[in-house]
This record gives structure tokens, C-alpha cells and sequence, in this order.
């Protein structure tokens, strides 16, 4: 038996490394060639409007004028809205599986957030437009005259709007930003915790330490949840009314960009419209990209500190539809 | 001694009693939903899940009846696809990641794909759009499976890797040491030893793929005949369920939610089936 | 109180070690008759099906450091870890008998276990500064019972350090991150946030174990103030250690407590002839 491997293995196995590696290069290009695919099929529009495209508010595929601006609000104002009612119960899921919960119910309770995640976005949608909107119609009919002369709440009681849009979105972030959160309580080290606890500190306190501890990859986790939310397009669509406007009332029909780009490609008249809608997108993915990436950093430095094992990952993803 | 127990004690104890049921209410709030939307998807899908419903195709406007069999069949189609182009790839891919984890290209693939993951699902639709729609200028199911390929290969490869990860090197060395050139390693060894849980992994990630709607808006499209061609446009549960729901047909709203009860179901069997195959296959290679 | 250094040796044929003792008198002496401070009476520890300690019984003098020694496994450090309530946080541990500091029973329903551990300290094996500034460490127990006042809090800061013999390394940078200190370092701030809520016992497991020698004598060399204000219990897996620092020593074996003797007495005429082969070096 020789010791030293034949020429032919080692041919064979060069042949695999760069049989297998260059798999891992079309998966590098396929990301790069979404943005440059994007950024071709948009010249168009980028080319015709500039950066006048976003300062623009009328969006009237008919006449040609392509104003993106309520887009990005309603983007912005949803997934900001989404982070804000999500955040704190998601943190508060993470806190009571890692610290908190009896063993026993340790599991279920896991199971049935990664079923929250499971269940996909157009059923969320569903439910939206036959059972949210309607509560949230009674709401809006249900709110005093005093609050509804406030910008935030006025508008007629249409149900369809910012809030029925911030609601859902919400609750399809929870369970992302609960996951990831809560691995990276794991991924803190015990012994923080119980030299806090020596010291005299209640529950609550000794978690306050463990947080501080984890504080970066908490914050990615909550930009993980606002890159889902940005993205997300049927539930939305579905609830939020689909009237670009610009808007601060959580009462009234809005739009975002992946609603847009959802509801008006098939019916793009003309090159014009397309690339615009694809301008659109390109700035999604752009934006999604860039949170991504700083999320994942945030997460990366936490799991690095912290002797674990396997670095802290994302929550096999529930996929933004 | 100079500190003494104070009633700022027993405000710290109240308000961390406080914090702990703020908590465990998160958990509670968190789940009403998810009861809230089960609960009416049985209630409003279960009783139009008839057999006309699996069977029937869409009527046409307006006429009431029919069902959704050409949309099943079409989902069906779509992450035969989406799996045909994901698995082979991301596998082949993992298998690099775990083999030379080290060198600068695992680092950008795997920086690559979970941006992949986290890109749009309908940017993901523009892209195949591009991609298939446009040079055939026509919709087609094999531009809706490439879309939700895109989106299932990152998450092959991640569980994969994940997987190929647990296995133990020893098999690696003890193969390696029989003579076998790393591939043959990798391929006869270590991809079986990991296989039930990529199995799995699979199984689950076409579940979600399943349920994919944005992506297949313009590049499958719609169909509302009968149509497995891959060159031509093709039904889709989800793009189904979209369409009825936005109808102002009352008979169309009772079929997206059968349409919904039978997607939910579909991404709950595929789970516990994932997860019984992976307990049984493990059962079978444990000595 | 005296510092003894015990060195043994045996020859060849295996026969009788011989042990030498070099006493040097430092100042002060420890009490023949300490009041005891703590009393452990009876106390069985379980985690979940595991029997970890067996009906221990003894009492630990005050103002002293009473050394707990043993093979691994051998319950000690379980044992200590009673002495501050630290088992609550294991789900599956199971404790009975008695334990009382300064003549109450700590495992009484209605304890205050803020107030516990604010007598009892604790030191850990592998030192867990928070990532904060040193300040902020040293001062983070007395921040949570409430003292806000920065005069107070420089003034604990700086005793603490004194104490823990870190001042004079630190005293220029005490803004900066605890964590850019030695492994030594990191140590001793935590000795020092452990001294700063000002407790009446510290309990140290295995505080040096991580360190290297030089950081160990560091350390050892503060027992001797250490003790003239605290009790101190420390788990030590180093015969010499316990051997070097404390008043009295206790050996445990498999849960059980073998001895527990002056350490004097206890290295030089162990009455078990258990003690004796794992003083040897027989075992363990």
C-alpha cells in the first residue's frame, strides 16, 4: 500500500474541489447577478427619472409620472409600526424560553413558535382581509372623536390601513426575531448570569446583565425582523389598502413597495412601467441586502465572544412572500 | 453592616415578578394569533373541503362550485422543480462548505446565500422574471420553479452544511485512511451518514417553498385549466387562493379558505412526516 | 496566625512519607475556639437521581478560611454552592437538612435571598467579569441594592481594589473594560466586587485553578487580610494550597465527609487512613 496518494487521486480530487467549489461560486453569482439583473431592467427608469423618482408622490402608470415616494413611506411606516408592537412580545418570548420556562414546557412552547413561522403569508393575508380588517374596522368606528381628530387616527373606519398592515406584519415577525433572539441568550455564558446572581440580583436584573451581555446580537435580531418585514408582500397587500398616498394615520389606505411592484407587473403597459417597477425593486433588494448584512455582523460578533459551540444562525427562514 | 435590606429590596422583587409575567404574557399574546388564524381556517375551510373541491377545476366567474385539482397538481409541479434545481445544487454546494470550511470562498457562499435568503420573495419573482419570462416571452411553471428554487437553495445548503457538521470527523479520517480520495469520502460516506436529516431538511424546505405566492405572480402566473407543460403558465394553490380572496365572489372566499386549510395542512404533514422519517432512518443506522 | 509550609516526600520503598513543616509566625493568630458562623447540619444534595453529597455535618468558624478538599467528584463544590443558595438555579437540585448562617436557617421559606448573598459572596473557578468597565464591576452589587451616591461608590470602588491588592494596577484605568485585564486581574476584580457589598463570608471555588502560579500567590497572599475580616470557604483541588492557606480543612470523598481538622493536625497526623492516602497522593 503506498503512503503517498496517486496522481490520479489527487487529480480526483481536485477535480471535486473545484467541482463542488464551483457551485459554491454560482451561488456568489446568483446573488450578484439578482442586483445586476435588477439594475439593467431598471435602467429605464433610473435613466428617465433619476432620483426625482423618490422625491416624486404621484404614481400614475397611465400618464407616465412615476412618483415613488408613498411607497417607501408605506414600507417604512409598516415595518417600523410591525418592529415596534412586535419587538417587545418577541423579546419577551426569547426571555421566557432561554430564562425562564419550566423544562417542560420548554418544547411545546418552541414547537408552536416555529409553527407561528411555519404558517405561510398569503393565509396570514386571509385571515387579514376576512377576520383582521373587520376588528379593525370596529376599532376605527370604536375610537373617540377627541382621538380621531388627531392626524395618527383619522380617516374613515375602512378597516383596510396601516394599522390592519402593522398588525399582521407584526405577528409574522414575532416568531423570527424570537428565534434568533433567543439563541443568542442561549450563546451567553452561564456564568454571567451566576455572578450576578451572587451578587444579589433578582431574576429580572440577572437577564438585564445577561441582555447587556448579548446586546449587539439582540439588535441584530430586531433588524433581521425589520428585513422580513420590509420584504413581505401578500399579507400586506392584502390589508393595507393599496392607495399610494403619504399618509400619518394609521386609519388610512397605504402602499408599499413590494405591494406595488405585486399588484402592477403583470398589468406594466409599457417598458416605461416595468423598469420602474423593477427600480422599485432593485431598491428593495438594496435595502434588504444592506440590513441583512449588518444584522448578520451584529449576531456574528455576539457568537464569537461566547464560547458556543456552533455560531448562533437565523431561524431556518420562514421565506417573505 | 452597611447594607441593610431595604423596602427598595422588595420593590426590585415586585418588579422582577412583574418583568416574569410580562413574559410569559408575551408568549400567550404571541400564540393568539396563530390559534386565531388556525381556528379559522378549520372553521371556514373545512366545510368546503368537498370532493369537487380536489377534484373539480375552477369555474368560470361567477358560477358557483368547482374546485382547486389543477392548483394542487400545479404546486405539485412547481417544487418538483424548485427541488430539482435546489437539492443537487445546494448539496453539492454544502458538501464544499463542510469539506473546506476555512477557505475565503466558503466564507462568501455562505455570506451569498444567506443573503439570498434574505432577499425579497418577490424580487425573487422580478429576477426569474428576467431570467425565463422574458427571453420565452411567456409565463411558464418552469420559470415559477426556478424562482422558488432560488429561494430553497439557501436553505439547502444551510441544514445541509448544519448536518454534514455533525457528522463525525472520525468517518472522514477512518475513510480517507482506507485509501478513498476526498470525494469518494464525501459522497459514500459522509452525505449517507447525514442523510436522514437532509432528507428532512428537504422535505421541510419545499413545505415552505410550497407556500410561496409573490414569486409565482408573474412567472407562472395563473392557469385556469388543466395544464402540467412546463413551457406554459400553470395554477398554483397560492395564486389561487390570492385570486379567489380578492374576488368579490362569495363561493370564490369559501374555496381560498378550503384553499388555505389544505396548505396548512399540506406544510404540517410534510413536518411530522419529515420528522418521523428522520427518527426512523435514524433508528435504522444506529448499531 | 501562622503561615506553615508543608512540603512531603517519600521515599522509594513507599514507606511512611515524611512531612516537614516550616512554620514562619505572621502577625495575629487564629482563634483556637472561633465561634462557628456556619452550621451545616445533615445535608443531603441530589441532582435529580444522583446522590452528589451524604448527610454532611459540621460547622465553619468564623474569621477563618476553612479549606474543603477532595477528588473530583467528591461533592465539594456542591456542598459550597448550598452555602449561598446558588443550587436554586439547577431545575433538578434537591436539597435536605439544615444550613444556617449566623444561626438562621437559610433554606426557611421566606428567606431573603437578596440579602443571602449579600453576606454570602462568591468567587468562581473561572473569573466572570460582566462586560463593563472595572468600575462598573466593582461597584455593580452595591448599584443594585441602590447606593447611587458617586462619592460612596469611588470610596467602595477603591477599598474593594485595595482589598483584592488591584488598586495600584488599576486605579489610572478604571473606565476601561473589564475584560482587557489577565486572567489573574479578572480575578481579583471580582474578589473585589465581591468584598464591595461587604459581605461577612466568601465563598471561593477553585479561584485559582485558571491562573498561573504567579497570579495563584497573588491571590493566596490575600487570605491573610482577607481572613482578618471575612470567613472564608474555599474548594481547592491544590493539597498544597490548602495546605499553605487555611485554618482548618475539610476532606470530602464521594459526598461523604472523611475529616475535618485543624489543617496543622489534619496534614501532618490525618486520624483516617483515607485522608492520608489522598494526602500522599495515593489516590485522587
Amino acid at each position: 500500500m503506498s503512503a503517498r496518494p496517486s496522481r490520479t487521486d489527487f487529480r480526483v480530487d481536485l477535480g471535486f474541489r473545484l467541482g463542488t467549489g464551483a457551485l459554491a461560486v454560482l451561488v456568489c453569482l446568483i446573488i450578484v447577478g439578482i442586483g445586476l439583473v435588477l439594475a439593467r431592467q431598471s435602467w429605464l427608469s433610473i435613466v428617465k427619472f433619476g432620483f426625482g423618482f423618490w422625491r416624486g408622490t404621484t404614481w400614475d402608470p397611465v400618464s407616465g409620472e412615476f412618483g415613488a415616494l408613498p411607497f417607501i413611506w408605506g414600507t417604512l411606516y409598516s415595518s417600523f409600526l410591525a418592529l415596534l408592537l412586535a419587538t417587545p412580545v418577541a423579546l419577551g418570548i426569547a426571555i421566557f424560553l432561554s430564562e425562564l420556562s419550566p423544562r417542560a414546557l420548554k418544547q411545546p412552547l418552541i414547537f408552536l413558535t416555529e409553527l407561528l413561522a411555519a404558517v405561510p403569508s398569503i393565509v396570514y393575508g386571509l385571515w387579514g382581509i376576512f377576520v383582521l380588517i373587520p376588528f379593525v374596522r370596529r376599532i376605527q368606528i370604536a375610537t373617540p372623536a377627541m382621538l380621531k381628530k388627531l392626524p395618527l387616527f383619522s380617516g374613515p373606519p375602512l378597516g383596510v390601513g396601516m394599522l390592519a398592515a402593522g398588525l399582521v406584519l407584526a405577528v409574522m415577525v414575532v416568531p423570527f426575531i424570537a428565534s434568533v433572539a433567543r439563541e443568542i441568550l442561549k450563546a451567553v455564558p452561564v456564568n454571567q448570569r451566576e455572578a450576578a446572581y451572587a451578587l444579589g440580583a433578582t431574576r429580572w436584573e440577572a437577564i438585564r446583565m445577561v441582555m447587556y451581555y448579548a446586546r449587539t446580537g439582540i439588535i441584530g435580531a430586531v433588524m433581521l425582523g425589520l428585513g422580513r418585514a420590509l420584504g413581505e408582500t401578500m399579507a400586506v397587500t392584502m390589508v393595507i389598502g393599496n392607495n399610494p398616498q403619504v399618509s400619518w394615520s394609521l386609519f388610512a389606505p397605504q402602499h408599499t413597495m413590494a405591494a406595488v411592484i405585486a399588484n402592477e407587473f403583470t398589468e406594466a403597459a409599457n417598458d416605461l412601467s416595468l423598469d420602474a417597477l423593477v427600480e422599485i425593486g432593485l431598491v428593495l433588494f438594496t435595502i434588504t441586502v444592506v440590513i441583512n448584512g449588518l444584522s448578520r455582523l451584529l449576531i456574528w460578533s455576539v457568537s464569537e465572544r461566547a464560547p458556543a459551540r456552533r455560531a448562533v444562525r437565523k431561524p431556518a427562514p420562514a421565506l417573505a412572500a | 453592616m452597611a447594607l441593610q435590606v431595604t423596602a427598595r429590596d422588595t420593590r426590585r422583587k415586585v418588579l422582577s415578578r412583574l418583568v416574569e409575567v410580562a413574559c410569559g404574557a408575551a408568549v400567550v399574546i404571541a400564540l393568539i394569533p396563530l390559534g386565531l388564524v388556525l381556528w379559522f381556517v378549520l372553521k371556514r375551510g373545512l366545510p368546503a373541503l368537498t370532493w369537487a373541491f380536489f377534484t373539480g377545476m375552477p369555474q368560470p366567474v361567477g358560477e358557483p362550485g368547482g374546485g382547486m385539482a389543477n392548483a394542487m397538481v400545479g404546486t405539485l409541479i412547481l417544487i418538483a422543480i424548485a427541488g430539482s434545481i435546489a437539492v443537487p445544487l445546494g448539496i453539492a454546494c454544502a458538501v464544499y462548505l463542510t469539506e473546506y470550511p476555512k477557505s475565503r470562498l466558503s466564507w462568501a457562499a455562505r455570506f451569498a446565500a444567506d443573503n439570498i435568503n434574505g432577499v425579497p420573495s418577490i424580487v425573487v419573482g422580478i429576477f426569474a422574471y428576467v431570467v425565463v419570462v422574458l427571453p420565452f416571452r411567456r409565463f411558464s411553471a418552469l420559470a415559477g420553479g426556478f424562482a422558488l428554487g432560488v429561494m430553497m437553495l439557501p436553505i439547502v445548503i444551510r441544514t445541509t452544511e448544519e448536518l454534514l457538521a455533525l457528522v463525525p470527523s472520525s468517518l472522514r479520517e477512518g475513510a480517507l485512511a482506507l485509501g478513498a480520495t476526498r470525494g469518494r469520502a464525501a459522497w459514500t460516506v459522509i452525505v449517507p451518514a447525514a442523510l436522514p436529516g437532509i432528507v428532512t431538511g428537504v422535505l421541510v424546505a419545499l413545505a415552505r417553498v410550497a407556500g410561496e405566492t409573490a414569486p409565482l405572480l408573474f412567472t407562472s402566473f395563473n392557469n385556469r385549466y388543466w395544464s402540467t407543460a412546463l413551457t406554459q403558465p400553470i395554477a398554483s394553490l397560492t395564486v389561487q387562493i390570492f385570486t379567489y380572496a380578492i374576488a368579490p365572489y362569495e363561493d370564490w372566499h369559501r374555496q381560498a379558505w378550503a384553499g388555505a386549510a389544505v396548505l396548512i395542512g399540506a406544510v404540517l404533514l410534510f413536518s411530522i412526516l419529515a420528522r418521523t422519517v428522520t427518527r426512523r432512518l435514524e433508528r435504522m443506522h444506529r448499531p | 496566625m501562622t503561615h506553615q509550609e508543608v512540603s512531603m516526600s517519600s521515599d522509594a520503598s513507599g514507606a511512611e512519607p515524611e512531612i516537614r513543616i516550616r512554620t514562619e509566625v505572621k502577625a495575629g493568630t487564629a482563634p483556637a475556639n472561633a465561634p462557628v458562623v456556619i452550621t451545616i447540619e445533615n445535608v443531603r444534595v441530589a441532582y435529580g437521581d444522583n446522590q452528589v453529597v451524604h448527610d454532611v455535618s459540621m460547622g465553619i468558624p468564623g474569621r477563618q478560611v476553612t479549606a474543603f478538599i477532595g477528588p473530583s467528584g467528591c461533592g465539594k463544590t456542591t456542598l459550597l454552592r448550598c452555602l449561598n443558595r446558588m443550587n436554586d438555579l439547577i431545575d433538578s437540585a434537591r436539597i435536605t437538612g439544615t444550613i444556617r448562617v449566623d444561626g438562621q436557617d437559610i433554606y426557611a421559606p421566606g428567606t431573603d435571598i437578596i440579602a443571602l448573598r449579600r453576606k454570602v459572596g462568591m468567587v468562581f473557578q473561572k473569573s466572570n467579569p460582566f462586560p463593563k468597565s472595572i468600575y462598573d464591576n466593582v461597584v455593580y452589587g452595591l448599584r443594585l441594592a441602590g447606593v447611587r451616591d458617586r462619592a460612596r461608590l469611588d470610596e467602595a470602588c477603591e477599598r474593594s481594589l485595595q482589598a483584592a491588592a488591584l488598586w495600584d494596577e488599576v486605579k489610572d484605568r478604571l473606565s476601561d473594560s473589564a475584560l482587557g485585564l489577565s486572567g489573574g486581574q479578572q480575578q481579583r476584580v471580582c474578589i473585589a466586587r465581591a468584598i464591595a457589598v461587604e459581605p461577612e463570608i466568601i465563598l471561593m471555588d477553585e479561584p485559582c485553578s485558571a491562573l498561573d502560579p504567579i497570579a495563584t500567590l497573588k491571590i493566596e497572599e490575600l487570605f491573610y487580610e482577607l481572613k482578618e475580616r471575612y470567613t472564608i470557604v474555599i474548594v481547592t483541588h491544590n493539597l498544597q494550597q490548602a495546605a499553605r492557606v487555611s485554618d482548618k480543612t475539610a476532606f470530602f470523598w464521594l459526598g461523604r465527609l472523611v475529616e475535618f481538622r485543624p489543617t496543622a493536625e489534619m496534614f501532618t497526623n490525618p486520624a483516617q487512613k483515607l485522608t492520608e492516602d489522598y494526602i500522599t497522593g495515593r489516590f485522587g
